[in-house]
């Protein structure tokens, strides 16, 4: 009983969500037109909160390798930054420290039985500390969306609670594979359950990338508001991650837009705020050297036919 | 949550990241010069006299138009009474055909349309060319669809049309507005004169030509340009089976007055006062989105506009503070600018209005809350205003205000809801917030509004019939019991 009442009680607390009115304000973000100097300034922006991130059975070594050079270097122009971090496997953790380590790029590790979270807490935990230990500066969670759909929110937190500790100095991401919880009310129950056992400058994070439906702007917002709420209310700051699906700099200016919209200038930043992505770099760096040159480049200009980013 | 909440604590919305300006640059194609279209083409008035269009956006000249005296709505009158003899006798179908063809026709210029509805009117772009044009084709393919179908409406007995029908339409959707009247008085198969409100003439104007395209017979629809004098004339004119009016209560009754034993058929779509009605369950941010879009959608001149929101008292300090923090992002300035969120007032006179009737909230003790935003120096223009701690007697609270301003009262349970949701002379639409659907139906059945909203506010369709209660008018515009009001059953 206890655990049927657990979510209603929790949106009782912190508010519902109505999905028709989500997805008409996002709407309006994608009308915002972005020209001239506020396109540069936020396809730069953009780049700056890239994960580059391969997460694939196939990786290796020497692909971790290039990656990490593409996030130093993600195109020839020095006027275009580096990338806020590399996301990979727990095993690559150590190979792309060679790279960056020392850097102003972060290794950022999934971690915790990704992408299902379907293995003992045990393990889990083992997992996040051996990335660590490996060097890595950022650990990106999976809940147990399973005891979430059950109704067991303690244990969904308690885990959570326990990954942050298990993280020691590195800064957390905590995902919420929202296409697995499917409704707002969901999304944002989960955000607060995560929040309120996180520490400020951690984050909570759409998805793995790894179903059918990953980041969307509508889901962006629910948990921007949700970061809203929880700042006035605690003055913790928290971070925001939408991952997958964030292909085009068109998209990545709209979910841009939503944050100088609904959380303000504070949140213009990678500590705040990422894009997990892999594609989405290069049409970003694609679009600014149009801006500077004013023509399309061919797309080997930007390392495009090495398929996987 | 709102008892937790830190005031100190603020979000800054600042210019870190500045949207450049983004000028929609299409072309209006707006004439120095614009005659009265009577039978089918641009005729001089025979008044001889003229009258500015000014753009509120910076007050610069757009065009002259033609001022219409009695001689030459008398002379529209006529072309529509010979056209009337062959329109009405075209089969359905045919008739259908030209609507279609008049729809299509909009949707090709549709980003002329809009740009010449901005500047015009003062509307934010993005609201013409997402909402206005849109949906004045769509009223058109609707209705287009409706003409060979009129035997359907009602089982059993068939739809006449009534002869020339009179329009007189408002300055806040001139086009949209202008479709709502043509569409359905031509697929049943009357002809029209229409006047168009003097301070937005030049989509009506432009439409003309969009007929003449069409191949339109000559006489099937007339403009008749001017301000109050003429739309007297075209109100009395003899020859007119019916006046379809929309605009002020003011206006409207004394239309009524002067139809009083003529035997001519009269719609009224007149003022509103909507209440927004907000229970403590209902999902707050999307609430707020919803007040926001209900009163400061095309600067709140909207007839319909949810311009009293009743918000529970348990959540109205969180609302009035989520309000407040939604204002913040909210870009007054430019209509012509795509990211402009509140464009400029429609005219001079209208600033003027919106301004005292400011002046008195404060002078009444409301408190005013205002997002600093810089104006633009030339046009008319008011900054999006909530005003707090408003009673039921206030003037700001009981006077249809049509400007970007919101009166924030507050209720304890549903059926004082309901009682302050009625106190008023109009009843056009209202609004209902709540997770409980049941809660939504109960309201829907005792607000005195000819349109409720749940979840929402400010949606329409052309299948969804629009009117109001009380002061707010009688007759329906869309739908099915639209064309009732363009026809007699036989």
């Amino acid at each position: 009983m206890q655990n049927v009442q657990a979510l209603k009680r929790l949106l009782n607390d912190v508010g519902t969500v109505d999905q028709v009115g989500i997805d008409d304000r996002v709407a309006k973000y994608a009308t915002r037109s972005i020209k001239k100097n506020a396109k540069v300034f936020g396809l730069k922006l953009a780049i700056t909160m890239v994960d580059l991130t391969t997460l694939e059975g196939k990786d290796t070594p020497g692909k971790v390798a290039s990656l990490c050079q593409k996030a130093l270097h993600p195109h020839d122009d020095p006027s275009i930054p580096a990338t806020a971090a590399v996301c990979v496997y727990p095993a690559m953790v150590k190979h792309a420290a060679k790279y960056v380590k020392g850097t102003s790029v972060k290794i950022a590790s999934v971690a915790t039985a990704f992408p299902s979270g379907q293995a003992p807490l045990k393990t889990r935990l083992a997992e996040v500390r051996a990335a660590v230990a490996d060097g890595a500066d950022e650990i990106d969670m999976v809940i147990n969306r399973g005891a979430f759909l059950a109704g067991e929110l303690q244990r969904v937190q308690d885990e959570i609670s326990a990954v942050v500790e298990a993280c020691g100095d590195s800064t957390l991401k905590v995902i919420l594979e929202t296409s697995e919880l499917e409704t707002y009310d969901n999304i944002r129950a989960a955000s607060f359950l995560a929040m309120r056992v996180i520490r400020p400058g951690d984050f909570i994070k759409t998805s793995t990338g790894k179903t059918s439906l990953n980041a969307t702007l509508g889901n962006n917002q629910v948990m921007l508001e949700a970061i809203r709420d929880y700042y006035l209310e605690t003055g913790i700051e928290i971070a925001m991650k939408p991952a997958g699906g964030i292909r085009t700099a068109k998209q990545a200016l709209h979910f841009l837009v939503a944050i100088k919209e609904t959380l303000g200038d504070a949140w213009l930043n990678n500590t705040r705020y990422r894009f997990g992505a892999s594609a989405l770099l290069n049409d970003l760096v694609r679009q600014l050297v149009k801006e500077k040159t004013g023509a399309y480049q061919a797309p080997y200009t930007f390392s495009e036919s090495s398929s996987a980013y | 949550m709102s008892a937790k909440r830190n005031p100190a604590r603020e979000l800054l919305f600042g210019d870190l990241w500045e949207y450049d300006p983004a000028p929609e640059t299409a072309k209006a194609f707006i004439e120095p010069r614009y005659g009265l279209f009577i039978n089918g083409r641009f005729v001089a008035p025979k008044t001889k006299k003229t009258f500015d269009a000014i753009s509120p956006r910076d007050e610069e000249k757009l065009s002259e138009i033609a001022l219409a005296g009695v001689a030459d709505v008398d002379a529209a009158y006529q072309a529509a009474a010979t056209a009337f003899t062959s329109w009405s006798k075209l089969p359905g179908t045919e008739r259908g055909k030209y609507l279609f063809r008049i729809a299509r026709l909009l949707q090709d210029r549709a980003r002329e349309f809009a740009v010449a509805e901005t500047l015009d009117g003062g509307k934010p772009i993005k609201e013409s060319r997402d909402f206005d044009v849109p949906m004045a084709a769509a009223h058109f393919f609707y209705h287009a669809g409706w003409a060979d179908k009129l035997g359907y409406v009602t089982p059993g007995r068939t739809l006449e049309p009534l002869g020339v029908i009179g329009q007189v339409i408002p300055w806040n959707f001139p086009l949209l507005m202008l479709a709502w009247k043509i569409a359905p008085a031509l697929a049943t198969g009357n002809t029209v004169v229409l006047k168009p409100a003097e301070t937005t003439s030049i989509t009506a104007l432009k439409f003309a030509s969009i007929l003449q395209d069409a191949g339109l017979p000559p006489g099937v629809v007339n403009f008749v340009t001017g301000a109050g004098e003429t739309g007297s004339a075209v109100v009395n004119h003899p020859l007119a089976a019916k006046i379809a009016f929309t605009g002020s209560t003011q206006v409207g009754k004394a239309i009524q007055r002067a139809l009083a034993g003529t035997g001519k058929r009269l719609t009224l779509e007149l003022g509103g006062k909507a209440a927004n009605i907000v229970f403590e369950d209902a999902p707050l941010d999307q609430a707020v989105e919803g007040i926001i879009n209900g009163i400061f959608f095309n600067q709140g001149h909207v007839c319909c506009a949810g311009s009293r929101l009743l918000v529970q008292e348990s959540v109205a300090e969180e609302i009035l503070s989520k309000l407040k923090i939604r204002l913040k992002s909210l870009r007054t300035g430019d209509p012509l600018d795509k990211n402009t969120d509140v464009g400029a007032i429609n005219s001079k006179a209208q600033l003027a209005r919106i301004t005292e009737l400011v002046a008195s909230g404060v002078s009444e003790g409301a408190e005013m809350h205002q997002a600093a935003c810089q104006l633009p120096k030339k046009g008319f223009y008011f900054p999006p205003t909530l005003f707090s701690n408003v009673s039921q007697s206030h003037r700001i609270a009981r006077e249809e205000i049509f400007g970007p301003v919101l009166s924030i009262l507050t209720f304890r349970t549903p059926e004082e809801a309901v009682e302050k949701a009625n106190n008023t002379h109009y009843g056009l639409s209202a609004g209902v917030w709540t997770d409980k659907g049941s809660r939504i139906l109960k309201m829907s059945t005792e607000l005195k509004a000819g349109v409720v909203w749940a979840n929402s506010f400010n949606k329409f369709d052309p299948t969804s019939p629009f009117g109001g209660f009380k002061e707010s008018g009688f007759g329906r515009e869309g739908g099915k019991q639209g064309l009732l009001d363009y026809a007699q059953l036989e």
